[in-house]
This record gives structure tokens, C-alpha cells and sequence, in this order.
């Protein structure tokens, strides 16, 4: 699966999550860029990005990431 | 079950009109998403939650400072979670002794929340704990009472004991929850890490759809009656087409074990007071035939209130069970087989619940635990004799039939009432009464067990219960009145409800006639009733006008008057059984 691929499903499982009417993520995006992301719908996307991608996330991985670009590499290291 | 992002999306949504709800949710661990998925799912059952949520980990001093927050907050409903794993993590910071007692320590921390006065009247949810298999003994902890599996399972045993003598404690079964979904459902190892949730993101709308079971019970919405399907629903096959030999039912080989397990189920059911009814496109006689001649059948005719086999629509059979048994809709649960039966009863039968049932039938009842559809608030004795009060009421009518007037009619009834204030054998039917009585209910104040208790004691309270028996048979206790004192010439009706079951015998005017004699022996002048509107009790609108009372002017909300000293006693054909 490619980035591209990756960044297009993780923008339809934020609006879902989030209930945006629309976002364009980019490897710099972070929390502080979308003001429905806090420590609670954090937990939330875990779980979606989770079940879409069928994966797990470590404890680790969960607490570390600084931005988006990140959380793609988590994703690409485990398909 | 809705998801939490549905419950998310619900707590946008437009709650105008919904009866408001003061909880508040106190928990050892992190409890935000939690909170909103109660409050979520308090949407869903059309109810507006005020939430007060307390910080993490302060269940202790919440309850024990009394300026905290809590008691600041003053909440209705006080739901308590406190996890197995910080239960587990102070277990293993203790010496063995400590171990061992460690049950104990955290039962007597849960009386004292029930014993604590400035809580007497708030209902306390406290959720048991899901075990932990730690295996550091193995299944051998099952011999060593230090173990955290022997203390565990002892809190939850101790538990339900403790809820048997405080009548304001409720568990929250999350321990049940996990024996039917699993741990690993239940819990995300790498949310708790990162968060401090115990509970994973897919297990909280059923904790907190667990959490409003409860809540709703208390609040007098609970599920009354069960209307049961018969072919492929009750039994295996079609009785038209089968016959009594053909339809599959009993131990053997087949599906027919999956139909009596079912049974029982509903038998069990009926034993708790649940009213079972049968809709079947049928003649009568031959869906009755397995009733009364199948070996295999748990359920007999007896069991069964309201029978309606014939080849009228499922709707029209639903509504006249309705009618006869005098519920709403919402009180109501339909189980059939058929996915199109069941969708025209969803679309004409607003408020009825309609389950959809897996198309195997062995799947029907673990399904239908999935559901939680009977959480009640209070259990009595009487409630397995309701299917015959219902049956004793179909004769009644028919009686009713051949009188030429209603007076030889409810003369010829014999019936005789017995009057008596609230005391310790009666309390648990009365506060059922209070919960359970929706449209005979003229303010709609719902009390709980340990609320008539204080009732009863109060001084300033003329607190009466009326049953009523007549040649057919005994209702039982039906009415429940509560005067308050307002000044030294006023009683306030508080109360006054009374059973659907006896409507038009003149029970409301021998319940008046009572009233009055026992304002007027305790020197007052003037009883004041209020009239407080819900969407179920329109049928009392004009209660008091109707017996006599007199408007009040000047009033917020619809108020009565009656002078005692021009009380003219009020026909009835009803005879106080003296006690």
C-alpha cells in the first residue's frame, strides 16, 4: 500500500471520526492543526485506524507519534 | 448495538422535551469517554443527563469530604466505577493478611457510601468487577483466599448480598458483560497504557447502555410483556403443516432442544412477572394443540395472558392485547421469526421493541442476552401471580357483558378492600407500584424502597395502600397514596396512583372516601391535588374535577381543591376488609 493510498483512507476515517466536513492530512499535520483532535478523539481514530488497516498499535507507538507523517510509517511498517 | 461514534453524534442532537436526568460519575480510572457515552446513550433512550464527572481517581475522597463536588452537585443517580485493575495493583502492594481481606475492606467502603446520610435519597450504581485471571497460582487460587481471583469473585458474591440490604445500592453487572463478550472485547491493553481507560472504545456503548438499563428501571421504563410468535419462534416448524407429531420441541435429536431452552427462558420469565401474550396466524384450535397436548411443551396454556390465534393482521392482534392489558407500547417486546412480520409491526406499532432474531434458531437466546431487554428496579412476590390477574380479567369483562347497569355489575363483584399504611411487608410492591404506574399516576414521582421506608416514619405523611379483592379473585395491593403536610389545615396529595388493573370499579371513590375520613381525623381542612402532565397519563387529566375538587387559581401548574367539611362521601360498592 502506498502513502497516497494510506493518507486518502486516513482522511474519510477523520472526517468520520471527527465529523469534519472535509481534511487533507500531510505529514506535518498534528493535533494542533485540527481543533476536533484532542487526547479524546485520539483514542477514537486509534480504534478506527485499527480496524481499518486490520493492525495493532503498540502501547509505544500510540504515545509517540508528533504528526501524521509518523502514524503513516507506523501504519506502512506493519502491512 | 449503536456505536460511540453514533452516541458521539447523538449528543448533538435536539433534546427539547426530554426528562432530565442529575447524574454523577465517579471512577479510579480515566472515565471521559465513558461519561459521554452515557450521556450518548441517555439521548438514545430520550432522556437529558446532566453529568457531573469527577476527576480521576477520587472516589474515596469524593465521598468521604463531605464539600466535595459530589455532594455539591447533588446528583440523582451516583454511578461508581472502580476497576479490577487498580483493585489488582493495591493487591499486590499489600502483605498477605492484607490480601486475603482485601473483599472486606472494599465491601464495608460500599456500605458506607449506603449508609452515608447526606446520600439517603440519591440511588447508588456501582458497577462489580470483571475478573482478571492473573495466573499466579493457576486455577489452584481458587484454594488460596489471598489469591486476586478468590477476592474478586468473593466482592462480586458479597456484592449482590449487600444489595439485598440496601435498597438504594444497584450493580452494574460490567462482570456479566465480560462473561458474555470476553475480556479481550472488553479491554485494549494498548488504550489503557497510553489513556488509563480500562474500558476499550467497542465495549462502552454496552457498558453504558448497562448503565441506562438501570437508570430507566428506576425511572419506571422497563419491558412488561412479552408477545410471542408461535411457528418457528416457540417451536420448530409449522402446526398447520407439521402437525402435533411434526413440529421439532424436546431433548432429542435436532433442533428442537434450541425451542425448549427457549421456554424455559420464557417460562422463567413469566415466573418473574413478565406478562406473555401469543400473536400466531392461526386457527385457535390448532395453535393450542401442542400447548395442551405436546409432551415436550414448557409452556403451558396457563402461562399464557392473552392468547390471540386467528387470521387477523399481527398489528391488529398487538393492539388488542394492548387494549386489554392496559401497557404502552413501549412496554411491550415481539418476537417472531418472520423479518417481515416483524418490520410491519416496527413500522405500525410505535414504541414496540422488535428484536431481530438470527435466523438460527439456536442463536435465538444468546442473542436475546445480548439485548438486556428485562433490567428492572425492584422484584416482589406478587409478580408471579400478574398473568393470572390478567387471565381473571378477561373473565371479568365478559361477566360485564350481562348486566343490564355498571352498579349491579360492580355490586355483584363482592369486592372488599383492605386499607394500611406502608409497612416493611408492603414497601417493596409499593415502591414497585411508584416505579412501575404510568397512567394512573397524578404527579409521577417515583420512589424507591429505602424512599418509602422514610415515608412511612415521617410524621407530617398520611401514607395509605389499598388492595382489592372480589369473587374472582385478589389484585392485590393497587393504589398507593401520599399526603404531605403543607400548614396545619392543608394536605398535599403527593401521590396518588393506582393500578390499571382496577379501573372503573370505584376504586377511586373508595380511595377518596379514605382520604378524607383520615385528613378529617387528623383535624385538616382542605386537601390540594396537582395534576403533572407526562406523555402517558392523560387519562387522569381530569381526576379531581371529576371527584369534585375545585380549580386553583393563580397556579403554575393544574391544582385542586377540597374542603373536607363539605365532603359528601361518594358512591361505591366497595368494602374496607378491616386488618
Amino acid at each position: 500500500m502506498e502513502r497516497k493510498e494510506i493518507f486518502s483512507k486516513l482522511n474519510e476515517i477523520f472526517i468520520d471520526v471527527l465529523d469534519l466536513d472535509e481534511c487533507n492530512l500531510t505529514d506535518e499535520t498534528n493535533a494542533n492543526d485540527i481543533e476536533e483532535w484532542d487526547s479524546l478523539s485520539h483514542i477514537q481514530l486509534i480504534v478506527a485506524i485499527e480496524k481499518r488497516f486490520g493492525i495493532k498499535f503498540t502501547s509505544l507507538e500510540i504515545m509517540k507519534w508528533r504528526n501524521v507523517g509518523e502514524l503513516v510509517d507506523s501504519i506502512l511498517s506493519k502491512k | 448495538m449503536l456505536s460511540f461514534n453514533q452516541l458521539i453524534r447523538n449528543l448533538k442532537r435536539d433534546c427539547t422535551g426530554f426528562h432530565t436526568l442529575r447524574v454523577a460519575l465517579i471512577g479510579d480510572s480515566a472515565t471521559q469517554l465513558l461519561a459521554k457515552a452515557l450521556r450518548g446513550m441517555s439521548i438514545e433512550r430520550s432522556f437529558q443527563m446532566h453529568l457531573f464527572e469527577a476527576a480521576y481517581n477520587q472516589v474515596e475522597r469524593q465521598f468521604m469530604d463531605p464539600s466535595s463536588e459530589l455532594y455539591e452537585f447533588d446528583a440523582d443517580i451516583i454511578v461508581v466505577f472502580q476497576s479490577t485493575h487498580k483493585l489488582g495493583e493495591y493487591h499486590s502492594g499489600l502483605p498477605i493478611e492484607g490480601q486475603a481481606s482485601l473483599a472486606d475492606e472494599r465491601l464495608s467502603f460500599v456500605a458506607s457510601i449506603c449508609e452515608n446520610p447526606s446520600l439517603a435519597n440519591k440511588k447508588i450504581i456501582y458497577f462489580n468487577y470483571s475478573e482478571i485471571e492473573d495466573t499466579v497460582f493457576g486455577s489452584y487460587a481458587n484454594k488460596v483466599t489471598s489469591s486476586l481471583s478468590y477476592q474478586v469473585r468473593k466482592l462480586n458474591f458479597e456484592l449482590m448480598n449487600l444489595s439485598q440490604q440496601y435498597p438504594n445500592l444497584f450493580i452494574c453487572d460490567i462482570a456479566g458483560l465480560q462473561n458474555k463478550f470476553g475480556r479481550d472485547f472488553m479491554f485494549a491493553p494498548n488504550v489503557y497504557v497510553s489513556t488509563e481507560m480500562i474500558l476499550s472504545v467497542d465495549a462502552l456503548p454496552y457498558v453504558a447502555s448497562r448503565v441506562m438499563d438501570i437508570i430507566c428501571a428506576i425511572k419506571g421504563q422497563f419491558k412488561k410483556c412479552l408477545i410471542l410468535d408461535l411457528d418457528n419462534t416457540v417451536w420448530g416448524g409449522v402446526i398447520g403443516d407439521d402437525g402435533l407429531e411434526g413440529i421439532q420441541l424436546g431433548h432429542g435429536l435436532g433442533i428442537g432442544k434450541a425451542f425448549t431452552e427457549f421456554q424455559m427462558w420464557v417460562k422463567k420469565l413469566k415466573q418473574r412477572g413478565i406478562i406473555i401474550c401469543v400473536v400466531s396466524k392461526n386457527d385457535e384450535e390448532t395453535a393450542k394443540e401442542p400447548f395442551e397436548h405436546h409432551p415436550d411443551m414448557v409452556l403451558k396454556l396457563d402461562d399464557i395472558a392473552v392468547f390471540q390465534a386467528n387470521w387477523e393482521t399481527k398489528v391488529d392482534n398487538i393492539r388488542t392485547i394492548q387494549r386489554i392489558l392496559n401497557i404502552g407500547f413501549d412496554s411491550m417486546v415481539f418476537l417472531d421469526d418472520n423479518p417481515f412480520e416483524r418490520n410491519i409491526v416496527r413500522e405500525n406499532i410505535p414504541g414496540i421493541t422488535v428484536p431481530e432474531l438470527p435466523e438460527d434458531p439456536g442463536e435465538y437466546l444468546e442473542y436475546l442476552y445480548s439485548l438486556n431487554l428485562f433490567e428492572t428496579a425492584s422484584y416482589s412476590q406478587a409478580d408471579k401471580d400478574r398473568t393470572k390477574q390478567y387471565q381473571v380479567e378477561a373473565q371479568r369483562v365478559s361477566l360485564q357483558k350481562t348486566f343490564e347497569n355498571e352498579a349491579d355489575f360492580l355490586k355483584s363483584l363482592d369486592m372488599v378492600s383492605t386499607v394500611s399504611g406502608f409497612t416493611k411487608f408492603n414497601t417493596p410492591r409499593i415502591a414497585q407500584l411508584s416505579q412501575r404506574s404510568n397512567q394512573f399516576n397524578l404527579r409521577t414521582v417515583r420512589y424507591t424502597e429505602a424512599d418509602i421506608t422514610a415515608l412511612a416514619e415521617d410524621p407530617n405523611v398520611i401514607d395509605l395502600s389499598f388492595t382489592l379483592e372480589d369473587k374472582f379473585g385478589d389484585n392485590g395491593l393497587i393504589a398507593v397514596i401520599i399526603m404531605k403536610r403543607q400548614d396545619a389545615e392543608t394536605l398535599f396529595v403527593d401521590t396518588w396512583l393506582m393500578s390499571c388493573r382496577v379501573l372503573k370499579r370505584g376504586m377511586e371513590n373508595f380511595t377518596l372516601n379514605t382520604m378524607v375520613e383520615r385528613a378529617r381525623k387528623a383535624g385538616y381542612q382542605r386537601i390540594i391535588g396537582e395534576y403533572l402532565p407526562t406523555t402517558k397519563n392523560k387519562m387522569v387529566e381530569q381526576h379531581y374535577t371529576d371527584l369534585g375538587f375545585q380549580p386553583l387559581a393563580h397556579t403554575s401548574t393544574a391544582q385542586y381543591v377540597l374542603n373536607i367539611s363539605q365532603y359528601k362521601m361518594l358512591e361505591c360498592f366497595i368494602t374496607t376488609k378491616e386488618v
